[in-house]
């Protein structure tokens, strides 16, 4: 079934192509949106159900809606005139060699990913997953947790204090 | 016989399969049951809107259609006859390719749905273990469909309405994710057909369906609420109010695009029904043990009618609601109770058996329901209606 690996592994790679070379900013956050998909699709061929459901339901659900949000408040989806591409290419292009080559070195020297060394997975339920968050991980969980609360609460102030001021 | 009867179209589909060679087998079954899907919530969706105009007439104190066949009952074949043959309108200045997406997006999400609701004994199309998730994930889709119609169509209108539905979409899928959520801790799993089987134990002829317990009628309620706020339903149908936004985000649809649309939100609405069906009424399983002979299917599409009869009814009832009453319930009194809920439903979990539990639990919802009521009452001053821009 490797067709099936290139064809959802383009769709992913044609999506975040599309979200840097088009020129409304809307249609990019759509293209993100068709990369986001991909990724999800992949995660599913690999029979990680969990993360690519939970893949579709934060990114495409929430995410993209968000960033969609915010380009709709702030600019506008109108193209400015001077273009939309950057003036110091080569900087972006060194950056985006670095974090590829930080991320590649990550997966070449990750345990499985070298086929010599291929082992059979063990499938991971949602379950597994379930338990493994509620017993091993509990901590790194509850901080995350944490964490979001303290967001949440520091948003809704920000948002809070304009209003005190109005009155 | 009645097993039989029960498995009926399980086993007509094994018996048109079996003509087909063994490599095929697979395939052609998962055509057959697309295939059924296609066609039972459309035509399910005829008869609803059908129903609704009807319903409504008699609630308004009109007829209602009447003119196409005996009693306007083929009035749906002559819409969407009139749909398919009236010219399809795109604004110039539309972005075209994005205007004709959004409807397509959205019909296919919304029939990515069925992919999961058990319909039937055996009758659930994918029966994967994060069913729940996937029928969620599905649903958060469809609000990026929402927002492209409303973009893509240059109105103001449309926007709108879009940001609107948007806004609303987001704020109640948290309720509506977190009354489901106390099904799953009480059930320990998040396929459809475990959380179905779970319900379908009898005691003294009566079922064990989560709604006769106190966190599962409370979380029902909730799940409703925010279920009929999900669809964009009356009273929760700001997107749509047609008095402020012509349309909403579908102003400039016309033709088939908009019977797309149309399809969509009906479609979309049986499929939540059967969600909740699945998650709190026992999905297929019977009211009374005695009734068990009648095949799980009818249980189900029975379940999901009255839950349609019930959407035009509050249509046909309540007034729309104000987009800062709408948030307000939302973030304030749904959200709120639904975490209460996850707490009175993880009590009812390590209580054990006995009647201590029903005692706290409904204990627990029923005071803290009075005192929030109380408590948002008080801060309302009632008195003579006073207008802010208009006098």
């Amino acid at each position: 079934m490797n067709w099936v690996f290139y064809l959802i592994s383009g769709l992913a790679v044609a999506g975040a192509l599309a979200a840097v070379l088009l020129k409304n900013t809307v249609h990019c956050a759509l293209a993100l949106t068709v990369a986001f998909a991909g990724l999800a699709l992949l995660f599913l061929k690999l029979d990680a159900q969990f993360a690519g459901f939970a893949q579709i339901l934060v990114y495409i659900g929430a995410v993209a809606i968000l960033v969609v949000f915010a380009i709709l408040l702030t600019r506008g989806s109108e193209t400015p005139k001077d273009g939309v591409y950057s003036k110091f290419p080569l900087t972006g292009l060194a950056i985006a060699a670095a974090v590829f080559a930080v991320l590649g070195w990550a997966v070449l020297h990750s345990e499985s990913a070298l086929p010599h060394e291929y082992r059979a997975t063990p499938a991971v339920t949602v379950m597994d997953i379930g338990n493994a968050l509620m017993s091993r991980y509990v901590l790194p969980l509850e901080i995350v947790a944490l964490l979001l609360t303290a967001a949440l609460i520091g948003a809704v102030i920000v948002a809070m204090h304009e209003k005190e001021e109005a009155k | 016989m009645i097993e039989k009867l029960d498995q009926i179209f399980v086993l007509l589909t094994g018996w048109l399969v079996g003509f087909l060679p063994g490599f095929l087998q697979p395939l052609a079954g998962v055509v057959i049951a697309v295939a059924a899907i296609l066609v039972t919530f459309p035509a399910l969706f005829a008869i609803c809107v059908l129903l609704e105009r009807k319903g409504l007439g008699r609630m308004q104190n009109r007829i209602g259609p009447n003119r196409v066949g005996p009693f306007g009952i083929f009035q749906p074949v002559a819409d969407g006859l009139k749909s398919l043959t009236k010219e399809d309108i795109v604004p110039l200045k539309a972005d075209a390719v994005v205007h004709f997406l959004a409807p397509v997006f959205l019909v296919v999400v919304v029939f990515m749905g069925y992919a999961v609701l058990p319909v039937g004994r055996h009758m659930t199309l994918v029966n994967m273990d994060a069913g729940l998730l996937f029928y969620f994930a599905m649903g958060a889709s469809t609000e990026l469909s929402v927002f492209m119609a409303g973009w893509a169509s240059r109105n103001k209108y449309s926007l709108l309405g879009a940001m609107r539905a948007v806004a609303q979409m987001i704020s109640y899928e948290v309720p509506l994710l977190m009354s489901s959520v106390a099904v799953v801790m009480i059930t320990g799993s998040l396929s459809l057909n475990k959380i179905v089987e779970a319900q379908n134990v009898y005691t003294w002829g009566l079922p064990h369906w989560y709604i006769f317990t106190p966190w599962g009628f409370a979380g029902f309620v909730m799940f409703a609420i925010a279920a009929t706020a999900e669809t964009n339903r009356s009273p929760f149908d700001l997107p749509e109010g047609e008095s402020e936004l012509v349309a909403g985000y579908f102003t400039e649809y016309s033709g088939f695009k908009f019977a797309e649309f149309f399809l969509g939100e009906y479609v979309g609405m049986l499929s939540i029904s059967g969600l909740g069906t699945t998650l709190f009424l026992g999905g297929w399983s019977a009211p009374l043990e005695v009734l068990g002979f009648v095949p799980s299917w009818c249980w189900f599409f029975a379940k999901i009618m009255m839950s349609m009869c019930v959407f035009i009814w509050l249509r046909g009832t309540l007034p729309r609601l104000r987009q800062d009453q709408l948030m307000n319930f939302a973030w304030k009194f749904v959200l709120p109770f639904t975490l209460l809920n996850l707490f009175v439903a993880a009590t009812w979990r390590f209580m054990g058996d006995g009647w201590l539990r029903w005692v706290v639990c409904s204990a627990v919802l029923v005071i803290a329901y009075v005192v929030v009521g109380r408590a948002g009452m008080s801060r309302e001053h009632f008195g003579p209606r006073s207008y802010r821009y208009a006098e």
